[in-house]
Formats: C-alpha cells, structure tokens, sequence
C-alpha cells in the first residue's frame, strides 16, 4: 500500500533558485538561508520517498490567461522546465508518475474534487525551488513528482478550507493505491509576502509563527482564515499558504513537527519552512 | 455592480481579481509573449509596432512605453506577467518592486535586509485616514 510519510512546507522564492544556479549560496546575502535547510536535505536523503506530490503554482509560465485551473493535476511522463524570461533553470527534467496522477484523478473527481487534467505541463520555479532546496542539485531528481498547480494569481485563491479538504482526499487515494510506496507531500510559497504596488515588502514574523505552529496544534484554526486576513495581515502574495494547507490535510489528524526554519529576507519574501513527520 | 471589497481597503495594493483580469487579460497576454527571446528582441526593437498586434487600451499602452509599473498594476496587469517586461528590459525583480515602492533599489534590499515593511500603518486606508 502506498501511504504519506510527511509534509514539508516552503518558501519558493525564484531568487533562491538563481542564487544556486549562479553559485551565489555561500555569499553573506544567501549563506544563512541555505545552512538553514542543511538538516531538511539530511532528513530528506534518510527519508528516500518514491513520490513527491508537489503543490504549487504556475507564474504565468505553463499556462497563460487563456484557461485558469483552480487545481491542475500534472500527468505527463515528465515536466520540462519553462523559460521564465531569463532561460530555463539548469536543474534535471522532472519525472513524473502517469499511473499513480491517473489514479488519483480518478479517485478524486469521484471523492468530488473536480481536478483539470494536464497532459503537457513545463514547470517553473514554484515546482523547482522546493526541489532544489531539499535535494540539492543532483544530476536527475532521485524521485517521482506529480505536480498539483493552484491558482493563487488571479483572485480568488480556494479557500483555505477547501484545500485542506482536498489533501484529506488525496490522503485517501494514495492509500487507495496498491503498491508499497513512500510519498511526500510539498507544500509551497508564502510565507508573509507581498511583491507588488506601494505596499511590496510587507511581512509579518507574527502571522507566520502563529501559521507554522497551528500546522501541527490546530490546523482547523487555519482552514478559517480568511482570504482578507492573509493579504491584509501577512500581504497579497500570502494567500500562497492555502497551499500548505493542502499538503497539511494530506498527512492525517496526527503530525509531529521534526523541523522548522524562517528567515527574513529572500527578495522580496519571508522564508518559512517546515518538516511534519505522519503519527 | 458587486459591493465594494474588502481588500480595496488595503493601501498601496491592486488585488488581481475577476474584474481586474478581464480587463487586464490583453495586457497580460501581451506580457506572456515576451517569455520568448526572439520576441524580447522584436518588442525592443520597436515597442510601439510590437504593441499594435496586442488590443490593449491606450492608457495600458502608454503605461507600458512609461514602465508605470503601478499603473498597469491598476489597469489589470498582473505582477508575475510584468515581472517579463522588467526581464526584457535586462532588470531584476527586486527593480521593478522598488519602482512601485518609490525606493531606490538599493533602499528596498535594505529595508528587507532590515526584516521588510512592518505592517503598522499599512494595514488600512480607514486606519490611515483615523490618524
């Protein structure tokens, strides 16, 4: 039986990904913040999941303003990485797991999530930042991912509830699946963040502490958050946590929290992180 | 027309919401293109020719030729699509947050070098408007 063995929330700033790609991580500006996911990458290589299930979100890379998905589940054979505007990252294609997203889209349309089916998907820095941060820079990724993009650009995000309603069904499908597998579920962007207009720059270390305890104490208090408290608290880029609320309700009621980090600044962000460990 | 919303009482923020992205959605299909190298260098070579192909407004196209980037925030353009203008013009990120700022770039890594913007006094016009 496949089952999910732990969360991991994380910041997917792009500017973390150029540091490592132009060999800046050792520079004063980047050092703290890379030392401060060396016990994740450690964690990680015991850890050895089969699958990654990556929660995340598409810039405007991989799908314009044609069609927006709310929750787009990727179930290609592998993801190419998009040329953002300065050329692709130099990081190994992503493979994903076509059987295991056809299963789980089947599972959950019927457990009444209506998911979008992407066949063909490049994956940008909200899928590649994570990856890097807690594999390092291998010469292939030493797992299966399957993406799951949400729509955090146009407004509105899903609710936070919702989300965690998702997880829950995919925690229910993973272990719907017959074969011994070890998966991960990511969790990704925010934290405090706000990139645009006058108010860009904001963050807020008291919103997010009150954010990274509760994953483990009382996530229900987070599934009723609403939408105006993240981008008037925390700054209109913050809604992105809704998606650590999905990767929380994938794990089960019980979760030990293993690990955190958070640091202040990335670009124009506050860097949370976290690793949930399934009780 | 729907009620006013909550978030339009936040300062210094334009929500890319339903209404903003109808009206924006030309602009930001204009931005999308420019993910390409061969059209980065075609829309430099003559912003105005490579503009007439797009069915923007005229407010949103001078916003463009000005780089106002706050503007075409307000005007439906959406911050990771304008993020590829920036890009095009060989800028960083952290440039064009500045610019919406009014900070040099220099202030704007300071201040987040320093913990970001603290939320006091950026919470709400109303709240702005007690003081």
């Amino acid at each position: 039986m496949a089952r999910i063995i732990a969360g991991v929330g994380t910041s997917h700033t792009p500017a973390i990904g150029a540091a490592v790609d132009n060999g800046k991580s050792e520079q004063p500006y980047w050092q703290p913040l890379f030392k401060g996911y060396e016990p994740s990458r450690r964690w990680m290589a015991d850890a050895k999941p089969d699958v990654v299930i990556m929660v995340y979100n598409d810039h405007v890379n991989a799908f314009d303003f044609k069609i927006i998905p709310t929750f787009a589940l990727g179930c290609a054979e592998e993801f190419p990485i998009a040329d953002e505007g300065w050329g692709p990252r130099p990081v190994p294609v992503v493979k994903g797991y076509p059987e295991l997203a056809a299963h789980l889209v089947q599972s959950l349309v019927l457990d009444e999530f209506d998911m979008t089916v992407v066949n063909e998907m490049q994956v940008d820095h909200g899928l590649t930042v994570p990856l890097t941060l807690l594999f390092g820079s291998p010469a292939q990724w030493p797992c299966r991912v399957i993406p799951l993009a949400v729509n955090v650009v146009q407004y509105p995000a899903p609710r936070g509830r919702r989300c965690y309603q998702l997880g829950q069904a995919i925690g229910r499908a993973v272990e719907s699946w017959d074969e011994d597998l070890k998966v991960v579920v990511f969790g990704t962007g925010g934290m405090s963040h706000q990139i645009q207009g006058p108010r860009a720059g904001l963050t807020n270390p008291a919103f997010d502490k009150a954010f990274l305890d509760d994953l483990s104490r009382d996530p229900e208090r987070l599934t009723r958050i609403p939408p105006i408290e993240y981008l008037r608290e925390a700054g209109a880029e913050s809604i992105e946590l809704v998606m650590w609320l999905l990767m929380r309700g994938a794990l089960g009621a019980s979760v030990e929290e293993i690990y955190r980090f958070y640091h202040i600044p990335a670009s124009s962000t506050a860097v949370g992180h976290i690793i949930l460990e399934c009780r | 027309m729907a009620a006013r919303e909550l978030y339009e009482d936040i300062p210094g923020t334009w929500i890319f919401d339903a209404q903003r992205a109808r009206a924006g959605y030309h602009l930001n299909q204009f931005l999308y293109t420019l993910m390409k190298e061969a059209n980065r260098k075609a829309f430099l070579a003559d912003e105005r020719a490579y503009l007439a192909n797009f069915k923007l407004t005229d407010a949103q196209r001078a916003a463009v030729l000005q780089r106002d980037w706050n503007r075409l925030l307000e005007l439906g353009g959406v911050v990771y699509a304008l993020a590829k203008l920036a890009f095009t013009d060989g800028r960083s990120y952290q440039f064009m947050a500045s610019q919406m700022t009014g900070m040099t770039e220099k202030e704007y890594v300071d201040m987040m070098l320093n913990g970001g913007r603290p939320l006091a006094g950026w919470r709400s016009k109303s709240e702005r408007e007690q003081r």
